[in-house]
């Protein structure tokens, strides 16, 4: 990735670079498919775990297992096998899920935006709260400031993610009552209520349910702030040192010079500069959380995508298994895109001279 | 592995953080709909809501509730079975041809009348479809081609079924009283069936339905299913049309809930109403709080390790005898097992006709050893045993890996997800395997086929029953087998399980431990909420709340 970046940096006209980096991106992405493609079926082929289990369970009689195994084509040579899968992903068939018997894509849809509402909540309280911190503990070096952000950010690193959850559910949930149980809606609304987009605190304010917005309130706040946590732990040691190498340089000794206030030279030009990096940060950290936070998705029985292809991959599921893969390989492979551009955005000196 | 390692690392820290809680004090209290019964319970095992289909025991719970059957278990002597939708049922002289007369103006939930071309239509399906279940009926000797034949209409109410031979009755009635034989509802279901295009291994033009009964629902029980969400919940609202007494909440609500410890917090918090999936540890504190009561009853399920005779040490006799001296039964029942297992050690479970009630072996290691140096193996040897992660068949392992050792005994035990060990076991990969056996219907053959026959004992053996699996070559026990389904007197049949029960006790590779118990936690304001002797019997329809 900064191999293309710098390489369109030099590139001449802006236009250019970015309609050549789309097209290496596009190069990138097919050979990033193809592998997933094949590694997702290799590691399918050799798990010690039956398919047809899966589909059957274990007091199947003999003669159904074997007719299953040739109806899902278990007995056909692996390269065969291979290329069925490779004929049926490129024509995106991803058939159903043999745990919930719905489409893949269908199961896709529903976890997803489960998924991108968590993230998207948690990587907002990250970096709102991660950049200012960071940006503290650049300014206040050694002081008192700087050791609380270390702290926090050495827990967001050390600290496994589902014990701190489980800690927090006890607290918020269990004792305090701050919070709700775990899960996306209370079952009272979980059948009155229809989703539109499949975000639930958007859906319930377009359609004005204030009590069902509430609830979703309640129930993603505990999640999103955990997650929040981690990125924020990442984002302000991150935001530290760019800052930190930012007001090193010489134009922040000049603007000093010229007599401009602290807070402009520190919040006006130095976090201008230092904020291009940071949206490669913000955006991969982002990245990270909409691969699902598996754990997190664990301890709040949040049924988002993590949750399914974890569920899938332990029952031998490999259509949902593959289904799941390659759209998080899209959504990553999107968001670099995406941050490269805005990097472009940010940056003058990647602008057309 | 890591999954496995994650795991553990998830239960552990559940662990401490209830003793966290537990020092915090009872939490306020939420509360559950008036109406509505919330149960929190591990639904990922179900994977089809089509009653020829479906064969878990979620599902199980689900199809008792919301269909009806011919006959049913009869709660009070579950040796027997009652009317359901049939009000009465002749056998002929010869045992072969079973006539049964629907009880008059009944109605599926859908409000179609319920008639005897529905009872045929339902056993066309199953049989036609031949899904998993299919084979408790289809071994009454119906096929694809006489179905039509063999299960079919007399007139509007009378249903008759015509078995190929003279089975024993109690046999027949009880393959009919399990979920496979619900009846679904013909005209709804024939609105949605899917065309198919007819191959060597599916012959039909049709689907019967199955596409969309994997989360639809056409039948007549006390509840109907309004949606299952996969890993989520399933839903069902009181039937009006129940021909019998009307359930008395007006929804039950099963919430996809896997750990034990979450299911205790969300009990103590009031968030459900019903706990099924606790741990020991978990019940007991549940046990201790004065706004929460537990129930439980035994099921027809039984925990075994079993030894794998392609293996020549656990082949020898005597190793088999010593294996079953060297299980430490009183330390698990008083630990792992508490309150939801009792030590059973014969094939059949408590309430199935023939049960035989002995637990001779005790711990025994002087003895254990001596059998050890009559197999010419007095210092022991090495083994290892398949075990699913999760409890309590992990605790179990560890307590046999520790008294197989005293008599000198090394075992490894290899652990792993339960769909890896089952593939390793079905593969006869395996040297121990630790695992349970529910029974498929509530009769003695279910049990006395898989664990006393095995009919051929070739890797290419057709009839893959847990006999087969362990390789162990019965053709005495298997006819014996054969026999007992045909004895016609109930008390001889009973008898002669008795026998087979027996021979497996004393010769088999099979070490039975105990029974499970199902345990659940319940809010203290719930009435009338009981567990079933098996999984479709668990029935909602006379819970209340005060």
């Amino acid at each position: 990735m900064s191999a293309i970046e710098t390489e369109a940096a030099r590139g001449g006209a802006h236009a250019v670079a970015i309609a050549s980096s789309i097209g290496r991106f596009l190069v990138i992405a097919i050979t990033t498919y193809l592998g997933l493609l094949a590694v997702t079926f290799f590691i399918g082929r050799v798990i010690p775990i039956d398919p047809v289990l899966a589909v059957l369970g274990d007091r199947a009689p003999a003669a159904v297992v074997e007719r299953t195994r040739r109806e899902m084509g278990l007995d056909l040579p692996l390269v065969q096998q291979f290329y069925i899968y490779l004929k049926d992903a490129l024509s995106g068939n991803f058939g159903n899920s043999v745990l919930t018997t719905n489409p893949v894509m269908t199961d896709i849809r529903r976890a997803f935006p489960a998924t991108i509402e968590l993230a998207t909540l948690g990587t907002l309280i990250g970096s709102v709260l991660g950049v200012p911190l960071g940006v503290l503990a650049a300014v206040r070096r050694g002081s008192l400031i700087d050791q609380i952000v270390r702290i926090i950010g050495l827990v967001g690193y050390s600290v496994p993610i589902f014990w701190l959850g489980l800690l927090a559910l006890v607290l918020f949930y269990a004792k305090l009552q701050w919070v709700a149980f775990p899960g996306r809606l209370d079952v009272v609304f979980a059948y009155t209520f229809a989703p539109i987009t499949g975000f639930y605190l958007l859906d319930s304010a377009l359609q004005g349910q204030w009590d069902v917005f509430r609830d979703a309130f309640r129930h993603i706040i505990l999640p999103a702030s955990l997650l929040g946590y981690f990125s924020l732990a990442y984002i302000s040691r991150m935001t530290r040192s760019f800052m930190l190498n930012e007001l090193a340089q010489e134009y922040i000794v000049a603007a000093r010079a010229k007599g401009l206030s602290e807070t402009r030279v520190i919040w006006g030009h130095a976090l201008r500069n230092a904020a291009v990096p940071m949206v490669t940060v913000i955006a991969l950290s982002y990245a990270g959380l909409l691969e699902g936070s598996v754990l997190t998705e664990t301890v709040f029985s949040w049924p988002g995508i993590g949750l399914y292809i974890t569920n899938s991959l332990q029952n031998a599921d490999m259509n949902a298994v593959l289904g799941g893969t390659i759209i998080i390989g899209s959504v990553f492979i999107g968001i670099n895109l995406l941050s490269d551009l805005l990097y472009r955005l940010l940056d003058p000196r990647t602008k057309a001279e | 592995m890591n999954m496995i390692f994650g795991k553990i690392l998830r239960e552990t820290v559940c662990g401490a953080a209830l003793v966290a809680l537990a020092a915090l004090g009872t939490p306020a209290f939420a509360v559950t709909p008036a109406d509505t019964l919330v149960e929190g319970l591990a639904i990922d095992d179900i994977i089809s809501m089509d009653p020829a289909e479906a064969f878990e025991f979620s599902t199980a719970e689900v199809t008792g509730n919301s269909y009806d059957l011919l006959v049913r278990l009869d709660l009070s002597d579950t040796s027997k079975v009652k009317g359901d939708l049939a009000e009465s049922w002749t056998v002929s002289d010869d045992g072969l041809t079973y006539n049964f007369k629907l009880k008059p103006g009944l109605k599926f939930a859908s409000g179609n009348p319920i008639t005897a071309a529905d009872v045929a239509y339902s056993f066309e399906r199953v049989i036609k479809l031949d899904k998993s279940p299919a084979f408790i009926i289809g071994q009454l000797g119906i096929n694809g081609d006489n179905v039509a034949d063999k299960a079919k209409a007399v007139d509007q109410q009378t249903f008759q079924l015509i078995v190929d031979k003279a089975y024993a009755p109690s046999f027949v009635l009880n393959c009919l009283s399990a979920s496979v034989g619900s009846v679904v509802d013909s005209k709804l279901v024939k609105e949605h069936v899917a065309a198919v295009t007819p191959s060597a291994d599916y012959k039909y033009d049709n689907d019967f339905g199955n596409a969309w009964l994997k989360t639809g629902y056409a039948g007549s029980g006390v509840y109907k299913l309004r949606e299952w969400r996969a890993n989520e919940a399933v839903d069902m609202e009181r039937n009006d049309n129940y021909f019998g007494e009307k359930a008395k909440l007006a929804r039950v609500i099963y919430r996809h809930m896997k750990e034990s410890s979450a299911q205790r917090l969300a009990l103590e918090a009031g968030d459900i109403d019903v706990a099924r999936n606790l741990e020991p540890n978990d019940l007991d504190a549940i046990s201790k709080n004065a706004d929460l009561k537990t129930t439980s009853a035994p099921k027809g399920t039984v925990y075994y390790i079993s030894l794998n005779q392609k293996n020549p040490n656990l082949a020898k006799p005597e190793v088999r005898q010593a294996f079953k001296y060297l299980i430490d039964y009183d330390a698990m029942a008083s630990t792992i097992l508490k309150g939801i297992g009792e030590i059973h050690q014969t094939f059949l479970p408590k309430g199935d006709l023939g049960e035989l009630d002995e637990n001779p072996f005790k711990l025994d290691v002087a003895k254990a050893k001596e059998l050890l140096a009559k197999a010419g193996l007095p210092d022991g040897f090495s083994v290892t045993m398949d075990v699913r992660s999760g409890q309590p068949t992990t605790g179990m392992a560890e307590s046999i890996q520790q008294t197989l050792g005293q008599a000198g005994i090394k075992l490894e035990i290899i652990p792993g997800d339960g769909k890896q060990t089952l593939t390793k076991y079905r593969a006869r990969n395996h040297d121990i395997y630790i695992g349970n056996w529910g029974q498929d219907y509530f009769d003695p053959n279910s049990n006395a086929q898989t664990f006393a026959s095995n009919p051929d004992n070739s890797d290419a053996g057709k009839i893959k029953t847990l006999s087969w699996r362990n390789s162990w070559d019965i053709p005495e026990l298997t006819k014996k087998t054969e026999a007992a389904l045909l004895e016609r007197n109930a008390d001889k049949r009973a008898q002669m399980y008795q026998e087979l029960e027996k021979a497996v006790l004393d010769t088999g590779p099979f070490v039975i431990i105990h029974q499970q118990l199902e345990v659940a936690g319940l809010r203290g304001n719930l009435k009338d909420f009981k567990l079933g002797p098996s999984f479709d019997t668990n029935f909602v329809g006379p819970v209340s709340k005060q």
